[in-house]
C-alpha cells in the first residue's frame, strides 16, 4: 500500500521541528521568566516563588508544592477562545505541573508552593509542549534547585510516517491510518518520561519508533533551551 | 536525612581547607554559567560543593548560577531566586499582621516570619501592640532562627527598629552585594550624592528615606546597578548618572 503522506504540508522534513523562539527573562517582575515558540505557537511562562502556600490546608509539611496553571488567552486562536479554565486546560495544568515537579528538588522548602504560568500567545498544535518547555526554562532561571531540565514534544503519526512537532493541519489529517499525535516530556539528560498523552491509535512497534523520534527531537530542544538560559536570544523565524 | 547531608557538606569543607595549599588546581578560572544537570567537571580530581551532585565522576550542576572553583571543591553561586532566610541575617520587613504576642512580618523568601514581643528591646504595653509598629510598617529585623516552615525574627541588636517614613523598595537578593559594593562604597556613594538615608536588607528589601527627588534618584541609581550588576566600570557609571543632574 502507498502512503498518502508523502510530504509534509508545510515542507519540513519528518524529523524537522519549526523554527523555534527562545528567550528567558521576558517578565522582570517574576522570580523567572522565558518565551519557548515552535513556529507559530507561542508560550510564555513566568515562575513565582517558593513562597508561602495558603490556603494553610494544602500544605505538604514534607514537601513543597508545584501549581501549575495553564491558559490559552483569548487571542491566541481564530475563534475566540473563552478566558478562564476550563477541563481542557485543567488537565493540562496538572500533567503539566507533574512533568516539571518531578525533577525539581521539593524537600528544600516543605509547605510551600512555587507557582508556574503558563500562557500561550498563539496557538498551532503543541501548545503544551511549548509551554513546557518554557516553564522548565522559567524555573531554572528562578533558581530553583532542580536535577535537570524537561524537554518536551510533540510526535505524530500521520498515514503511517513518525513526524516531530505537528502542527494543526496535520492533527486534522484524515487519509490512510489518520493522525495520531503523542506528547512526550522527557528529563532533558536522562531522557526519562515525565509525561505522556496519546490521542489516537499506534501500532506498538510504532509506538517505540515515536519514543525513539521524541528522544531525537528532545535533545534538540534540550540544546535550545541551554543556549536561552545562557543569554541567547533566539529567533528563527525571521 | 536533611542533617546528614549538612554534615557531610561540613566534611567536604574541612578536607577542602586541609588541601588549600596545593595549588595544583586551578582556583582562578573564568567563572562559567551552568544550568541545571550540565556537567561541570568530570574526572576523580573534583568534589560536589554547593548546588552541585556527584554521578560517577561526574560533578553536575543542580541549579543556573556561576561556577566556583575552590581547591578540589565545585560550587554554584545563585544568580537569581528568591531570597534564602539564613540565622543572622539583616533584613527588611514590612509588618502584615499583628497578633496577641507579636508581628508577623513580610520579609520575602519562602516563609513567613515572626518577630515576637519579647525580642522587642523596650517594654510594649501588650494590649497596644500596634502603638509601636502597625501593620504596613517598615522595620530592619534580624534573623534569629530558621526553623521547618517558619522564621524567627529579632529586633535586640544595635541598628534595628522601625523605620519611620520613606519607601521600600525590592530587589533581587543576589544583587545585593553590588548595591552596597566594597565595604559600602556603591551605598555610601548613592546616600552622599542624593542626600538620603538607605537601608539595605540582605533579603534584597531597600528602604530609603529622603526628599522625594532624592529618594527618586536613588531609587533610579539602584534599579540601574541591578540592571547592569554585571558589566564593569559599574561605578564610574553610576557616579555619572548621579551626578547628572546636579
Amino acid at each position: 500500500m502507498t502512503s498518502s503522506y508523502t510530504k509534509r504540508i508545510d515542507k519540513r522534513k519528518f524529523d524537522e521541528l519549526r523554527p523555534i523562539k527562545a528567550e528567558v527573562g521576558i517578565i522582570p517582575n517574576a522570580d523567572g521568566s522565558a518565551l519557548f515558540a515552535f513556529g507559530e505557537t507561542v508560550a510564555i511562562a513566568a515562575v513565582y516563588g517558593p513562597k508561602p502556600l495558603h490556603p494553610a490546608h494544602m500544605q505538604n509539611p514534607e514537601r513543597g508544592i508545584v501549581r501549575c496553571n495553564y491558559n490559552m488567552l483569548p487571542f491566541s486562536v481564530t475563534e475566540r477562545a473563552k478566558p478562564g479554565p476550563n477541563r481542557r486546560s485543567k488537565e493540562i495544568s496538572m500533567v503539566a505541573g507533574n512533568a516539571l515537579a518531578s525533577v525539581i528538588d521539593l524537600e528544600r522548602f516543605p509547605g510551600t508552593v512555587i507557582d508556574v504560568e503558563i500562557m500561550i500567545l498563539q496557538a498551532n498544535a503543541s501548545t503544551r509542549c511549548a509551554g513546557i518547555n518554557a516553564a522548565a526554562m522559567a524555573l531554572a532561571q528562578a533558581g530553583v534547585v532542580m536535577k535537570e531540565l524537561v524537554s518536551s514534544v510533540s510526535i505524530g503519526k500521520i498515514d503511517d510516517k513518525i513526524v516531530q512537532d505537528v502542527i494543526k493541519d496535520e492533527e486534522d489529517w484524515e487519509e490512510g491510518e489518520g493522525a495520531t499525535d503523542i506528547a512526550f516530556t522527557m528529563t532533558s539528560v536522562t531522557k526519562e518520561i515525565t509525561h505522556l498523552q496519546l490521542d489516537g491509535r499506534i501500532q506498538t512497534n510504532r509506538f517505540m519508533e515515536a519514543v525513539e523520534a521524541a528522544k531525537n527531537a528532545c535533545e534538540k530542544i534540550h540544546q535550545y533551551q541551554i543556549r536561552a538560559l545562557k543569554g541567547e536570544k533566539i529567533d528563527e523565524t525571521k | 536525612m536533611n542533617r546528614e547531608f549538612n554534615e557531610d557538606n561540613e566534611e567536604r569543607t574541612e578536607m577542602n581547607e586541609n588541601n588549600y595549599s596545593e595549588e595544583s588546581y586551578d582556583t582562578k578560572k573564568e567563572r562559567k554559567l551552568v544550568v541545571p544537570g550540565e556537567v561541570i567537571e568530570e574526572g576523580d580530581d573534583y568534589l560536589p560543593g554547593d548546588f552541585t551532585r556527584k554521578e560517577g565522576n561526574k560533578v553536575i550542576a543542580n541549579r543556573y548560577g556561576l561556577v566556583e572553583h575552590n581547591g578540589r571543591v565545585i560550587k554554584i553561586i545563585p544568580i537569581s531566586g528568591v531570597f534564602e532566610p539564613r540565622r543572622g541575617n539583616n533584613v527588611i520587613g514590612r509588618v502584615e499582621d499583628i497578633t496577641f504576642s507579636g508581628w508577623m512580618m513580610d520579609i520575602g523568601g519562602p516563609y513567613s516570619a515572626f518577630l515576637p514581643l519579647m525580642e522587642c528591646p523596650r517594654f510594649i504595653n501588650r494590649n497596644n501592640i500596634d502603638e509601636f509598629a502597625g501593620i504596613g510598617d517598615i522595620m530592619a529585623v534580624k534573623i534569629a532562627g530558621v526553623k521547618k516552615g517558619g522564621i524567627d525574627l529579632t529586633l535586640k541588636f544595635r541598628g534595628l527598629g522601625v523605620l519611620e517614613d520613606g519607601r521600600l523598595i525590592k530587589i533581587n537578593p543576589h544583587k545585593v552585594p553590588r548595591v552596597i559594593g566594597k565595604e559600602g562604597s556603591m551605598i555610601n556613594l548613592i546616600k552622599d550624592s542624593t542626600k538620603t538615608e538607605i537601608n539595605v536588607g540582605q533579603n534584597g528589601y531597600i528602604w530609603i528615606k529622603g526628599d522625594l527627588a532624592g529618594e527618586n534618584k536613588a531609587e533610579e541609581a539602584i534599579q540601574l546597578i541591578v540592571r547592569e550588576s554585571i558589566s564593569s566600570g559599574l561605578t564610574e557609571k553610576i557616579e555619572k548618572f548621579l551626578g547628572g543632574k546636579e
